[in-house]
């Protein structure tokens, strides 16, 4: 048991509980999304006292170097004094300026940002419904290429925000965004290494915006892209896709179902295992893994057994907000 | 005196790589990897670096009641000297392959065995 003074207050904080778990408790929500120390949402800072490591983990150096921290990622075993985070995590404004059907049931949002942040194609930003409500969803534009901040927004059934985007958002409207976050993105710093991208689902939308980073930035070394989904109606982009691999010899194409028959251009299988199939020998490539957390895990695990450094795998698993 | 040892290895960075041949022979041993099944792959890599850190004597704030607590499920699940040699074995493979020089792995080797019964809760 240790104490948080936040705002002032001093809430108790049982051992093994969160920050978050602390104030929710302690009457004083904190907003929040995924919970899992991915989405950046319940951001805080510390005034006073120790942090843990695991509490700062994926942070930039520059929040870090400040006492930000994840709240629902730290477990205090010492008192700590906290704030609120201030202007850093201050939320945007956008508009939406287009709304395009991708396939049954992903669309594809245009927002503009007057003061367009800076981002890497990859990273995500936090849709609000409300000031409590929020999800991540990837930015599939790519700086230097596209005028705004492109989204594929999958709809869910009940979905609190991918319904409320589907239904109720229209041109024109304003809606309220975080900045960019994420780890999930190109650095140019090794043109010839040979890129393996695995998407299922809107997992596209990172790697869409990150294969053209690429070849913007001039990689030099093959480029493959295999994007999965149960049935052929879920895939979406085949025909930029197939364009892109037309253009660019070093990129490959692969659509993937994983029910169905097997035609030329569609591969039976999950994405993982047809990869692994096509590529015997992937040591030494620099990976990229978006979409279903499944696949996300299973990838990072089969991948680095076979040889691809820890450091070479981006990944964001698309985690659910607890309800 | 174990900070020394930590330098001789290469500090931090030699960590950093050391992880990544390490941690993948441990998951490819089926006879260590049970243990290592329902953890998420990128939280124990950082685990893996606190221990490795700790096994070339770099600075880590690890007591003895820390590795029994730490390591009590695993010990309940049938962690026993096996599994502490096999681990230790990897490791030593690990820094062998690092060219380390030969005394500095059996520094190491030394310096895991004064975890053994921490590790394996006696
Ligand atoms: C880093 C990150 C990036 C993301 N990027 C994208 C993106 O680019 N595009 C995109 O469409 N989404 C993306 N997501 C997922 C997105 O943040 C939401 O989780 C998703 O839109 C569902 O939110 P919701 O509010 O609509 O549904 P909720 O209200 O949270 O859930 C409503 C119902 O839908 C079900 N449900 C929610 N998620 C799933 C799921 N994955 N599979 C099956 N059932 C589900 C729930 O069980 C519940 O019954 C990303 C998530 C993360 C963490
Ligand atoms: C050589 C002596 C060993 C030392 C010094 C050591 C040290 C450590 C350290 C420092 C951690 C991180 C603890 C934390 O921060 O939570 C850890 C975690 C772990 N160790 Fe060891 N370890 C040793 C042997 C072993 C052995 C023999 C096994 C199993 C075969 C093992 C399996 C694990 C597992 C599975 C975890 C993660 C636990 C979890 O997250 O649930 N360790 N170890």
């Amino acid at each position: 048991m240790t104490d948080i003074t936040f705002n002032g207050r001093v809430f108790p904080c049982a051992d093994g509980d969160t920050v978050l778990e602390a104030l929710t408790k302690g009457g004083a929500p904190v907003a929040s999304s995924c919970r899992s120390g991915v989405c950046q949402t319940c951001l805080l800072r510390a005034v006073a006292g120790p942090l843990p490591e695991a509490a700062q983990k994926g942070l930039k150096d520059t929040l870090r170097s400040r006492g930000y921290f994840l709240a629902c990622q730290c477990q205090p075993t010492a008192p700590l004094h906290i704030e609120g985070p201030g202007a850093d995590a201050a939320p945007l404004s956008a508009t939406v300026c287009a709304i395009t059907p991708l396939n049954r049931d992903i669309v594809a949002v245009e927002l503009r940002c007057t003061d367009l942040p800076l981002y890497r194609a990859g990273q995500f930003i936090n849709v609000f419904r409300d000031p409590q409500t929020s999800r991540s969803y990837s930015l599939a534009s790519t700086p230097g290429l596209d005028p705004h901040l492109t989204l594929h927004v999958r709809k869910f059934d009940q979905g609190r925000v991918s319904s409320w985007i589907h239904e109720d958002w229209r041109l024109g409207d304003t809606v309220t965004i975080s900045g960019p976050v994420g780890e999930c993105f190109y650095l140019p710093s090794n043109p010839d290494q040979p890129l393996l991208l695995l998407a299922t689902g809107s997992g596209l939308a990172p790697l869409y915006g990150i294969l053209r980073d690429a070849l913007r930035h001039g990689h030099r070394g093959p480029i493959y892209l295999y994007h999965g989904s149960r049935h052929e109606d879920g895939l979406y982009l085949g025909n930029e896709l197939r364009g892109l691999a037309r253009a660019h010899k070093a990129v490959h194409y692969h659509r993937c179902v994983s029910q169905g028959d097997v035609r030329a251009d569609l591969r039976l299988g999950r994405v993982l295992d047809v990869a692994l199939a096509d590529h015997a020998e992937v040591k030494g490539w620099r990976a990229f893994l978006c979409g279903h957390p499944d696949m996300v895990k299973q990838a990072r695990k089969r991948l680095y057994l076979a040889g691809v450094a820890l450091k070479d795998i981006y990944a964001d698993a698309f985690v659910r907000a607890p309800a | 005196m174990t900070e020394a040892l930590f330098q001789k290895i290469g500090g931090e960075p030699a960590v950093n790589i050391a992880v990544d041949i390490f941690y993948r022979k441990v998951l490819a041993d089926d006879r260590v990897n049970g243990f290592f099944e329902d953890v998420d792959m990128e939280k124990q890599a950082a685990k893996q670096k606190a221990f490795l850190t700790m096994a070339f004597g770099g600075p880590n704030h690890y007591t003895g009641a820390d590795l029994r607590r730490g390591h009590s499920h695993l010990v309940k699940r049938g962690l026993n000297d096996t599994h502490f040699d096999i681990i230790v074995q990897h490791l030593s493979d690990t820094l062998r392959e690092l060219k380390v020089k030969p005394e500095y792995i059996a520094e190491v080797g030394a310096l895991c065995e004064t975890t053994r019964n921490d590790i394996l809760c006696r």
